[in-house]
């Protein structure tokens, strides 16, 4: 057999609006030493950074974790499995709900927090059904709807939730005797939430249910001729991204010490849904830029002086510009450098080979 | 059951100007699939530019003209050219944050820019009230409900009767197709903006009135005309008529019979139900998953 | 005798009004190679997504290994071994092809929890290897898959077919858009699959094809269908010379 032909004859037209989905820009296969050189300096920049914080600073930090590892969730939800889910904050709320409930029933945050894992995980799995049934844009609204009726329920049900009053005096845990009341204590112990979180992730991609989700995302029907299973997938993808949710809404109950039901609205699941695909859907790290951009972003804008009540307008046009430029995210910048310089190599040696051979007559 | 009546037409009121913006919204996504998160605010702004250009001393009417001008400018052209083409070819998920951004930005701009205090609104009616039957309507409602339906019913003829509408309508249904048979693609998609931006200045000025001129007037309106749309059928323009008046009425008597409360919570309870049950809306058509 | 491995009775699926496939019967032995051709509108592929489970026929009966496999989905259809190409390109393009490969074989083994402590390859890497190296992509095997010319996406098409050892394979038009010089190397490529496998049996292929020659050259036997029935079937000899396949190509 002949080595195949360079020149692409006819794709099949698709169909869809304007020229078809676009090329996938390939994704940069950073060799192991790098990858592995980032990771241990991101972990050495958050095991040092509080030392040179104050107070508040080592706060935002936390709260920036929290949001990472919520977001890890729906990264995996959205990002890999390609679902849609605008109703992540209401698997947060129902961990913080969790904990502190629990809490303040006279149980302990090392009970409450895996228990708001498995509820939020469990809770996942129902919201998966309707993915299967519905397709896209309806799949949206309908976890939209779903985050509404678990926002409505916190609000009104005062006997469980505190209703509008919510639940505060929510106290920071201790381990092993060490008390983890302090900013800076918490602070680590949330860091270490986050690295266990990142790497139960990341062995999870790493094995062949990542494949499978990948192929879930980007081809269900060729997934299902395959023998793939998508309807499990669907399903724990859902469930897995909430229950990472339900995690850090746990952690967020004991950072904050009092939640009420504003923070799990709707809004809030926009929020996290913008932190994804600003820091890129499908990359993994997309999280940690993702929830810089709509945690510490907007916080460090408040701060420039002079902007003032302009810090918000500012961080809404950012966000526009940012999703034009860069439509695959932040994170997606290696790669669209790379695919340019590729792309600059295969038309200068198109245009050598043009001249090599002459113009057509 | 005079009350009843009275909530009844009020309802059909404020359901009007729902649909005058799940309209909009709806044939958004069946002209460009663009999910435009902002549509609250894009019904916002232009009461906004009204306000301004009389700051500035137009008149009235003026003004009116100006805004329409403007709003076609800014949340037709620009937002087609500037956010919505570039991102088309993505899918969902860089539009669908894009408008948040927008939104965002609109909104916060505006509390900033021109103040977050609210303002007065000049109202096309006079303050009257009618007595029929027993049944009290005011003016507002009854012309509100009248100048939307209009609006409503004057885009959907010409969607269904010109020619243009009728391109606009290929190019909805079939984008290939259409830009095969020689339809100019851009221009009918743009059109379909230029749409959206009068029937938001339409609602802005049917809803001002009554609710004043806020920064975060928009938030819970674009909640609702997206309800509305999807409730009645969001791959069909009439079901963001529908949708917004069942909307409107049953908030309305909601709102009396239970309670001011559950106001809110009537559009979500409804369309919760709708979604379950029949995803595609009311009036919508189902559709097919594709390979 | 031997019992052959896809038997398909009196099939029939209308549109309406419209009969797609009205009663069509035929058998496919194990280990060869049947074409179906007929020209456009004649039901194949119908006929084809009836037996893949991606539609469910009104009437008739498909029977796999004797069992009958009428109205299975086509998740159940790839674990009892049947594979399939598609007509336009199904390769998942934000994987490289290597991966593609492993992903189509990944989910026959083992099972769902035992997938998440497996090892990225699932054990698949040689064989996906073994496929590279038969397909000759070797150079693109870590490219994404996304990123190659439309005739490598056709093979790594066909290879996504073979990984999971299937009995079965339907191609719906694996010619379809290649570049006609790479036509004779799938021709040839397929001839190695179904003579010499790397692995697993000799599986069966039912092919659709629009190119004569192609299908001429590659296929034991052809069924030819018209307007939703079958008109001829026989080895590729018996159908050249067949007057009433003719006067159906000429006629249209």
């Amino acid at each position: 057999m002949t080595t195949p032909p360079d020149e692409p004859t006819a794709p099949p037209p698709q169909g869809g609006a304007s020229s078809g989905p676009a090329k996938p820009v390939p994704r940069l296969h950073l060799n192991k030493t790098i990858s592995v050189l980032t990771a241990v300096m991101g972990a050495l920049l958050f095991l040092v950074a509080p030392q040179f914080l104050k107070n508040y600073g080592i706060y935002l930090l936390t709260y920036w974790l929290v949001f990472i590892i919520a977001t890890m969730g729906l990264n995996l939800t959205i990002g890999y499995a390609g679902q849609k889910s605008l109703g992540h904050a209401a698997f947060f709320g129902i961990g913080a709900y969790t904990v502190a409930i629990l809490m303040k029933a006279g149980f302990s945050f090392w009970l409450g927090l895996p228990a708001a894992a498995l509820i939020c995980f469990a809770v996942g799995l129902v919201l998966g059904f309707p993915a299967l049934r519905v397709q896209a844009i309806y799949l949206a609204f309908a976890t939209l709807g779903f985050n509404t009726a678990i926002w409505l329920v916190m609000r009104n049900e005062e006997w469980l939730t505190g209703g509008t009053f919510g639940i505060n005096n929510i106290a920071r845990p201790s381990l092993f005797g060490l008390s983890l009341d302090g900013n800076l204590a918490y602070y680590y112990f949330v860091l270490a939430v986050a690295l266990a979180t990142s790497a139960l992730l990341w062995g999870l991609l790493r094995s062949p249910w990542g494949k499978a989700f990948t192929a879930l995302r980007d081809n269900p029907i060729r997934a299902e001729s395959l023998g793939i299973d998508i309807r499990n997938y669907t399903l724990l993808s859902f469930a897995i991204g909430a229950a990472y949710a339900g995690v850090a809404g746990g952690l967020f109950a004991s950072l904050v010490q009092f939640i009420e039901p504003a923070p799990f609205a709707v809004s809030a699941s926009i929020m996290m849904y913008l932190m994804v695909v600003v820091g890129g859907a499908g990359y993994f790290l997309g999280p940690i830029v993702g929830a810089a951009v709509g945690v510490v972003l907007p916080e460090w804008l408040r701060d420039v002086p002079g902007v003032a009540n302009w810090y918000l307008p500012m961080f809404g046009a950012a966000v526009v510009l940012l999703m034009v430029w860069l439509p695959d995210g932040l994170l997606s910048i290696p790669d669209r450098l790379r695919a340019k310089r590729e792309a600059k190599k295969a038309s200068m040696a198109r245009a050598q080979a043009a001249g090599k051979w002459g113009a057509k007559s | 059951m005079t009350d009843f009546l009275q909530l009844f037409f009020s309802g059909l009121a404020t359901g009007s100007i729902y649909a005058l913006a799940a309209l909009g919204f709806t044939l958004l996504w069946q002209a460009s699939g663009t999910i435009n998160f902002a549509q609250g605010e894009f019904v916002m702004l232009p009461a906004f530019m009204l306000l301004g250009f009389m700051a500035m001393g137009a008149p009235l009417l003026v003004s009116f003209v100006l805004t329409i001008l403007l709003a076609v400018l800014l949340l037709g052209w620009v937002f087609k050219r500037g956010v919505v083409d570039p991102l088309l070819k993505y899918g969902m998920m860089p539009i669908v944050v894009a408008t948040i951004g927008l939104s965002i930005a609109m909104r916060n701009g505006v509390r900033a820019g021109y103040s977050a205090e609210a303002h007065p609104f000049p109202s096309l009616f006079a303050d009257k009230i009618y007595n029929m039957a027993g049944v009290t309507i005011t003016l507002q409602d009854m012309g509100t409900f009248a100048l939307a339906m209009v609006m409503v019913l004057a885009t959907q003829a010409f969607l269904a009767k010109t020619v243009t509408g009728r391109a606009m309508q290929a190019v909805a249904q079939n984008t290939e197709s259409a830009s095969v048979l020689g339809i100019n693609v851009p221009r009918m998609i743009f059109y379909t903006f230029a749409i959206n931006a009068v029937l938001a200045v339409a609602a802005a000025l049917l809803v001002t009135p009554t609710y004043l001129a806020k920064f975060d007037m928009g938030e819970g309106l674009g909640t609702k005309a997206f309800f509305a749309a999807i409730i009645g059928g969001f791959n069909n323009s009439r079901g963001a008529l529908l949708g917004g008046l069942i909307v409107g009425v049953c908030e309305n008597l909601a709102a009396a019979y239970i309670s001011p409360a559950y106001k809110d919570a009537v559009a979500l309870i409804i369309f919760m139900v709708v979604i379950l049950f029949k995803p595609q809306g009311l009036l919508g058509k189902k559709e097919e998953r594709k390979v | 005798m031997t019992a052959p491995l896809l038997k398909v009775t009196d099939l029939k699926k209308a549109y309406g009004a419209i009969q797609a496939v009205d009663g069509v019967s035929f058998e496919v032995m194990p280990g060869e190679i049947f074409g179906v051709i007929g020209p456009n509108g004649s039901g194949k592929t119908t006929l084809f997504n009836s037996i893949l489970g991606q539609i469910s026929p009104n009437a008739g009966a498909i029977e796999l290994h004797g069992k009958t496999i009428t109205g299975l989905s086509p998740l159940e259809l790839s674990r009892r071994g049947v594979g399939r190409t598609f007509q336009t390109l199904q390769v998942f393009g934000k994987m490289t092809v290597r991966d593609n490969l492993i992903v189509a074989a990944q989910e026959h083994q083992g099972s769902m929890l035992g997938r998440l402590f497996a090892p990225p390859d699932s054990g698949l890497g040689a064989k996906a290897d073994a496929l590279i190296d038969q397909f000759r992509i070797r150079h693109v095997a870590h490219s994404l898959a996304g990123t190659l010319s439309y005739g490598q996406q056709k093979l790594v098409d066909i290879a996504m077919a073979f990984m999971a050892e299937p009995d079965l394979v339907l191609l719906d038009e694996p010619c379809a858009g290649v570049n006609p010089s790479l036509v004779g190397g799938i021709s040839t490529l397929l001839k190695n699959l179904n003579r010499h496998p790397k692995f697993g049996k000799k599986a069966s292929f039912v092919v659709i094809e629009h190119n004569m020659d192609f299908v001429m050259d590659l296929c034991h036997r052809i069924m030819v269908m018209v307007e939703g029935r079958v008109l001829a079937i026989g080895t590729p000899a018996e159908i050249r010379g067949n007057k009433a396949v003719l006067d159906a190509y000429l006629g249209n």
